[in-house]
């Protein structure tokens, strides 16, 4: 009973293909796969938003929207209905048919990545070999679309948003792909459905997650912050920051269009924070052995709203970084300890299991931790920090 | 020559006309981007999955930001070309001609007429891998070397002359 | 030790979250309108015309002397004078204004009419619901709506209120005091004259010639 629940949606997919005629099978296959995930997704960004902005506002005392609906959970039908129809303004000096294309183009590559994630057991729409490859390949194109944003509105504003936010993507992308690498190399294959399968098994209760090593839980907390740099997130939303360049590249944009890339910023994040899960936290399986009669489905969205919880979280704690902070901490940081995990995830790999390899690798990453962070600050390696306020 | 291929050749080759045709060269860096994402679909096509997919990691992603960023910091970004083709058409079209005509022969008399039967090395990521490192390592290392110096070449073009006590 | 600010940070960013659904003192939101918070006294949103007693048209304190008209820094007041005077709260014979609008979505609550005023007779309401969906006319007030009572003043704005009432009195009191002291000389000359005219009156016969009269004082 608990196997049927957890295949539910792989049985009512083959129970609708047999009524499918032979030649249409394929497209109805890939319709019938895709549909689910393009409802699901937008529906939790609608949540999120609402989520969202209920949670900052109990983090900072204050009520969230509690007027459309109960509690405020109308609010995103509200917030539609506003992007639908407000009046589409386009500059006239920009480039039309740029200025169209560039939400589309963002929105496209944002649901294509969803194509290659392991939402449950066996419910993944495309197991390709190279999966994972695939999914930063595509989550590239989304800078393109930045920038034909920002360069076609013609306005100051958006030329220095779109090159701020370009520059920010690149410089994360590097810490991003490097720290996926260890999960790759821990499962030996770029499939995502393989690197999950590999996280799936117990010893005794305690499953196999990567998140529980210490290059996993290193590379885990790389890749969330790169994933919070990708897509132009607090602390790194200097990009779009409301209060220094209005919106940044998307300051032209009104109505259905804005809300397109609001869209596909969200399902970046949510795509990345799946990437994460399906790395590190062990995709679908339950945590505990004892608990994998609830469906797979179910944990993985259960992640999934745990890591939008604590993107919540850090939106409402940490202030933005500036520019040049930001471009500091990725290329002198962030990189440097990325490739240093991939070394000890070497060395966990070549040492026998025990406690000899945790104590190695953890020295490792902790001690290159703490030197690069002191290297951050020039001449002041060793000493203690010392603070110095205004008489 | 399925529907698939001939779909894919059509944007291919309208993205790359359209790259040297069109007068806003902000539009011709866009339209090649469309032209190279053709040419990794046929890629994919053909079963390289990972040629296909670094191509759109690499120039869509990396390359095709470099044009972008690079037509937009001179000074012709704003300027339109008055006219897109140069004054040796003619001469442009006959080489182009030739070398097509050296291509298609080349390539017409290399492959034989039945298919192949022997089995071919597919082109996933893990074999590219393997080779990389049984085969081909020497030339890995000098790559990874000389992409290190231009690293290093183009971090000393960039910084600051004056650094001394910054 | 690395991290410690952004893990300080979280944990009260916590505290703040899971403190605001057990103690709803943390909330500080003020849900309006089902709440208000309350107004100080000196609140003053835009003005409104003061009239003694319960019936806005004899009561009205202003005179129509233009003077608040005239020192508006927007110009929102128009006054149009009357043609014929009615006696006002003291009796005296005024003019009153026939005509006294305020354009409140120009007025910007400066409260210069308030201090120029020599009469008392427009003060600051502290009303400000008054949205209108009527742009043109539904924004301009007249003097029907904008008369309203001490009472409801002295409601407002009780300690203004009452000082005013206080002064107005007094100098109510100094004017009556005035009045009847005038009355009583009045009175007393009018009476010497009638005394005068009445002894006249009264002692026709003794008609006594000037030379007689001055021999006798003499």
């Amino acid at each position: 009973m608990p196997e049927m629940i957890d295949q539910i949606f792989v049985v009512i997919k083959h129970w609708l293909m047999g009524y499918v005629p032979g030649a249409l099978q394929p497209i109805a296959s890939a319709i019938l796969s895709v549909v689910p995930v393009m409802i699901a997704f937008p529906l939790l960004f609608a949540i999120t938003t609402v989520l969202e902005r209920k949670g900052l506002g109990r983090m900072q005392n204050r009520y969230g929207p509690n007027r459309a609906g109960w509690f405020g959970i109308l609010q995103p039908m509200a917030d539609g209905v506003k992007s639908l129809t407000k009046e589409d303004i386009v500059p006239r000096t920009a480039d039309q048919l740029v200025h169209y294309l560039a939400p589309v183009v963002m929105v496209i590559a944002s649901f294509l990545v969803y194509a290659v994630l392991p939402i449950g057991r066996n419910m993944v729409i495309a197991n390709l070999n190279a999966g994972v490859l695939f999914f930063f390949a595509v989550g590239s194109v989304v800078e393109l679309s930045v920038f034909m944003a920002g360069w076609s509105s013609h306005s100051k504003y958006s030329l220095l948003g779109a090159m701020r936010a370009i520059a920010q993507m690149i410089s994360y992308e590097m810490p991003l792909v490097l720290s996926s690498v260890v999960a790759i190399m821990a499962a030996g294959s770029l499939s995502t459905v393989s690197i999950v399968n590999m996280q799936a098994g117990y010893t005794g209760i305690w499953p196999h997650w990567y998140v529980f090593t210490p290059w996993g839980i290193t590379g885990f907390i790389i890749f969330m912050i790169a994933a919070t740099a990708e897509s132009n997130r607090c602390p790194f939303d200097m990009p779009e920051g409301e209060s220094e360049i209005i919106a940044g590249y998307f300051i032209e944009y009104s109505g259905f269009k804005f809300a397109l890339f609001f869209l596909a910023e969200y399902l970046g994040m949510f795509a990345t924070s799946a990437m994460a899960i399906t790395f590190f936290l062990g995709g679908w399986a339950a945590p505990f052995s004892f608990l994998t009669w609830i469906p797979s489905y179910f944990w993985f969205f259960a992640k999934l709203l745990t890591i939008i919880f604590m993107f919540i979280w850090v939106r409402g704690t940490l202030p933005r970084l500036r520019m040049d902070q930001l471009m500091n901490f990725a290329w002198k940081f962030m990189l440097p300890l990325s490739l240093i995990n991939i070394v000890g995830a070497g060395i966990w790999h070549f040492m026998a299991a025990g406690f000899a390899r945790w104590g190695v690798v953890s020295l490792l990453i902790v001690l290159s931790c703490v030197l690069l962070s002191r290297g951050l600050r020039r001449n002041k390696w060793f000493h203690v920090r010392t603070y110095r306020y205004a008489s | 020559m399925t529907i698939s291929f001939l779909l894919l050749a059509a944007i291919t080759i309208i993205g790359t006309a359209a790259a040297m045709t069109l007068k806003n060269l902000v539009h011709c860096v866009l339209a090649l981007t469309l032209g190279l994402v053709g040419l990794a679909a046929l890629y994919l096509q053909l079963g390289a999955q990972f040629v296909g997919f670094t191509q759109i990691l690499v120039y869509v992603g990396a390359v095709a930001i470099l044009a972008a960023f690079a037509v937009m910091m001179t000074r012709s970004a704003n300027q339109t070309l008055t006219q897109t083709a140069s004054s040796f058409r003619a001469s442009g079209a006959l080489i182009a001609v030739l070398v097509f005509a050296v291509l298609a022969w080349a390539i017409y008399s290399g492959t034989s007429k039945q298919p192949i039967l022997s089995a071919q090395p597919e082109g996933t990521v893990g074999q590219v891998g393997v080779a990389l490192m049984h085969h081909f390592v020497l030339p890995l290392e000098v790559i990874g070397l000389l992409l290190t110096a231009a690293l290093i070449g183009a971090g000393i073009l960039a910084m600051d002359e004056h650094r001394g006590n910054r | 030790m690395l991290g410690e600010g952004i893990v300080k940070g979280l944990a009260e960013t916590a505290r703040n979250f899971f403190g605001s659904y057990v103690n709803n003192e943390r909330l500080t939101t003020v849900q309006y309108p089902e709440e208000r918070l309350p107004q100080i006294e000196a609140t003053r949103d835009f003005p409104f015309l003061v009239y003694d007693g319960s019936d806005p048209g004899p009561g009205l304190r202003c005179v129509a002397c233009q003077i608040c008209e005239k020192e508006c820094p927007p110009k929102c007041i128009y006054i149009v004078k009357s043609a014929d005077k009615k006696p006002d709260a003291t009796g005296k014979q005024q003019f009153y204004p026939a005509q006294f609008d305020i354009d409140i979505s120009v007025c910007m609550s400066c409260q210069i009419c308030v201090e120029v005023c020599p009469f008392d007779a427009i003060k600051m309401d502290v009303e400000f619901e008054m949205s209108s969906e009527d742009r043109f006319g539904g924004l301009l007030l007249d003097k029907y709506k904008l008369a309203k009572s001490n009472e409801y003043y002295n409601r407002i704005h009780p300690t203004e209120a009452g000082s005013v009432d206080a002064a107005l009195a007094e100098d109510r009191a100094k004017a009556k005091l005035a009045a009847e002291s005038k009355a009583k000389k009045d009175a007393e000359t009018a009476a010497a004259k009638a005394a005068a005219a009445a002894a006249i009156a009264e002692t026709p016969a003794t008609i006594v010639t000037p030379t007689a009269t001055t021999g006798e004082t003499k």
